[in-house]
């Protein structure tokens, strides 16, 4: 490859943010390992400290799983807590992976990484089928609105490479999954991470299968349909005015798109105070920009001056969003310290928007192992998540999370603490 | 098929220009640590863009160990006279000279770990609550979990079993008084998405970084350059060697590597088929497997 057409390619390159969450023993950090190694993303020095680590601690190979886990605890009790977030590529993407763990009690910690994924890896241990903690993990990617799933059956070693015991598992797989809505795509591909079967190179011990690898199915899954180019967003952020003699009446709107394109134009109306115009001009530092359109970042000056300030929204009128005070939500509660109940009040952050919120009611509780509601006990507590309605201090422009995941989320903050207590997506 | 396709490096902008714009929004007086490294020139470009055409609407603070290459602040006073941006410098000598630290002894003396002290102090004097830094989360694995907008204590201090959960694009910069944020817009970007980025917006960086003759020493593997503050002892043989340097940190600790990468291209090639992560340059992480961690927990970035 010549270096120019190598640097030329890596200008070109999408971007895929994945999440896995597994537990101790399923092999996921293995599995993390196990792409980084394979696809020749780790350096020497990575290599050289975990190899003297896994010496240390007296494995018998190198233990591929050291890599991922980062802090000093998770060292010391072999367990991944947080969020880790890594990063490779190939030539053909850039990967981000949310790495989580994968038992109920860090259900919140799932959420976070699910938030951002395009995709998820369910990870199966082949020798135990589909269990408790793959029905909760492919209800987190489809609460949290995760398009592709892809069910790797793991330590296909240790069930002698059988294809009757995929195929068993791919049909308990799809029976529990036809009650989720929002994976419109689903890939079962069998692996050994321990060995690296399918992982990145097609497995000599697999022959009846002929899908593709893990890493392939990464490097070619079509995510383009994944952002909402249909109705218009615009959350303003930030209003850019630089009182230069040059730029003397400048106005300009920082924010990024949420959803649809904007054009010079374009008729807008001004959430929430209702004003119309038409965009003058989309700014950048190199030149005018003809068009934008989710996710990017942008600034939009109007025809008439206006008032407008962080926290409105820049619409076109043909397709307006929700407004009101009283919304339906579903929520995953954070707090170890506090509980929600009805009457519980907050601050909740809606894009660059903030208002004062309070439980009206609490619909239900989900057991996420059964997906049975629970309509006896109505408090949350940390790692619950199930459906409320909030009444908001003042009115929101939303849109259900279903249909854009800026637009339709939010935050719940705790006033006292300041802490992040919820994760909320409106219905 | 859609044509609004954004790449890889698109979205890392946009995301940290959003970043940059909530800093700017939710904090009374943020400020944005600049080094004269590569990633510190990366952010204040992003800064220029997100604000364009105003000017940035923060102040540039650099802590300034006495032991920086000459080269990396030429090229400091150059760029922000040149983006029209407001600069305070802190200076580790300073809080030496204040008694509030005491410099290391022996060859390998370095003022790494001082700087925290300059830095926790310049940050309470300039009245900053939130600090934009160019922090990486693939540099090194206690970063892996750094949040976007990090909390801080009212002594500066990082805990990492008590962070904030992020979702989506809502940051929370909500704080007590005394808390301030420590902000890396650039979380997500890898040290090749850097260069890219460089090469893609045609940034201009210090010559440091660009294959070049100099005199260095080896020590504990590492090639540094002969200054004032980096000597070779009786033992030791120094060499001029073609070199340029990955990170550009203190020259007490910031080693060189043998290259002949001396446009942004050849860099680029290099750092492709690049056999140790850019930290592994830096002598101040072989420490100890969590030097970093145990750094960070103090408030270093």
């Amino acid at each position: 490859m010549t270096e120019e057409t190598d640097t030329k390619g890596y200008l070109d390159m999408d971007l895929l943010r994945f999440t896995t969450a597994g537990s101790v023993d399923d092999g996921k950090s293995t599995l993390i390992g196990r792409l980084l190694y394979d696809s020749k993303n780790l350096f020497e020095d990575q290599l050289e400290a975990v190899e003297e680590s896994s010496r240390q601690r007296g494995d018998e190979n190198v233990n591929l799983a050291l890599l991922t886990d980062g802090l000093k605890a998770e060292r010391e009790q072999g367990i991944t807590i947080d969020v880790a977030y890594r990063y490779f590529a190939t030539p053909k993407r850039k990967f981000i992976i949310a790495d989580t763990p994968g038992h109920i009690q860090y259900t919140r910690n799932m959420v976070t990484g699910a938030s951002t994924a395009n995709l998820a890896i369910i990870l199966v241990d082949a020798r135990h089928g589909v269990i408790e903690q793959t029905c909760r993990h492919s209800f987190i990617a489809d609460l949290l609105r995760i398009r592709h799933v892809v069910v790797a059956v793991n330590k296909m070693d240790l069930v002698d490479h059988s294809e009757e015991v995929f195929n068993d598992i791919i049909s308990q797989f799809k029976e529990f999954a036809s009650r989720l809505d929002n994976i419109v795509d689903m890939t079962c591909i069998p692996i050994s991470a321990l060995n690296g079967d399918n992982v990145v190179d097609p497995s000599e011990n697999m022959p009846w299968y002929e899908g593709s690898t893990l890493l392939y199915h990464l490097e070619t899954v079509y995510i383009g349909s994944d952002q909402n180019h249909v109705e218009a967003r615009f959350p303003v952020q930030w209003v850019i005015r630089p009182h230069s003699e040059k730029y003397h009446d400048f106005r300009g709107y920082g924010g990024r798109v949420a959803g649809g394109v904007f054009k010079p134009g374009d008729d807008i109306v001004v959430q929430p105070s209702g004003f119309t115009s038409k965009i003058k001009s989309i700014e950048s530092m190199d030149g005018p920009l003809e068009e934008v359109y989710a996710p990017l970042s942008t600034t939009i000056t109007l025809e008439d001056e206006i008032d407008i300030s962080r926290g409105d929204m820049i619409i076109k009128a043909n397709n307006p969003p929700h407004k009101g005070q009283e919304i339906e939500a579903m929520i995953c509660w954070f707090s170890e310290v506090k509980n929600l109940s009805s009457r519980s009040k907050f601050v909740l952050r809606h894009t660059t928007k903030e208002v004062k919120a309070v439980v009206k009611e609490v619909r239900y509780k989900i057991n996420i192992n059964t997906l049975h509601k629970l309509e006896d006990d109505l408090e949350f507590k940390l790692n619950d998540i199930g459906r409320i309605c909030l009444r908001t201090s003042g009115p929101l422009f939303y849109d259900s999370y279903k249909k854009n995941r800026v637009t339709g989320s939010f935050i719940l903050i705790d006033e006292q603490s300041n802490e992040t207590v919820a994760a909320g997506m409106i219905l | 098929m859609n044509s609004y396709r954004v790449t890889h490096l698109k979205q890392l902008e946009s995301e940290a220009i959003f970043i940059l714009r909530e800093t700017a929004a939710q904090f009374e007086k943020p400020g944005l640590l600049f080094s004269g490294g590569k990633d510190s020139i990366v952010m204040a470009h992003l800064a220029r863009k997100a604000f364009w055409p105003a000017r940035l609407p923060f102040p540039l603070l650099h802590v300034d160990t006495g032991h920086n290459f000459p080269e990396t602040l030429e090229f400091r006073n150059h760029y922000v006279e040149e983006i029209n941006a407001d600069l305070t410098v802190a200076l580790v000598q300073d809080s030496i000279d204040q008694g509030k630290v005491v410099e290391e002894k022996g060859i390998n003396a370095s003022r790494n770990k001082l700087q925290t002290v300059t830095l926790l102090d310049a940050i309470e004097d300039c009245g900053f609550d939130a600090c934009l830094g160019g922090g990486r989360r693939d540099e090194e694995k206690a970063r892996a979990k750094e949040r976007f907008f990090s909390h801080r204590d009212d002594f500066g201090q990082w805990d990492p079993k008590n962070q904030r959960p992020e979702l989506w694009n809502i940051f929370n910069g909500r704080k007590h008084h005394g808390e301030h944020f420590r902000v890396f817009p650039l979380s997500n970007w890898t040290e090749m998405d850097v260069w890219q980025y460089l090469k893609l917006e045609n940034i201009e960086l210090p010559n440091l970084y660009f294959a070049h003759d100099r005199e260095v020493v080896k020590r504990n593997g590492t090639l540094l350059a002969i200054s004032d503050v980096v000597q070779a002892q009786a033992d030791e043989t120094t060499e001029t060697l073609q070199v340029r340097f990955r990170t550009i940190g203190d020259m007490t600790c910031t080693g060189a590597v043998e290259s002949d990468a001396d446009t942004l291209d050849k860099v680029i090639q290099e750092v492709a088929t690049a056999r140790q992560t850019e930290r592994g340059t830096r002598s101040d992480d072989k420490r100890s497997e969590t030097a970093m961690e145990d750094r960070k927990r103090e408030g270093y970035f």
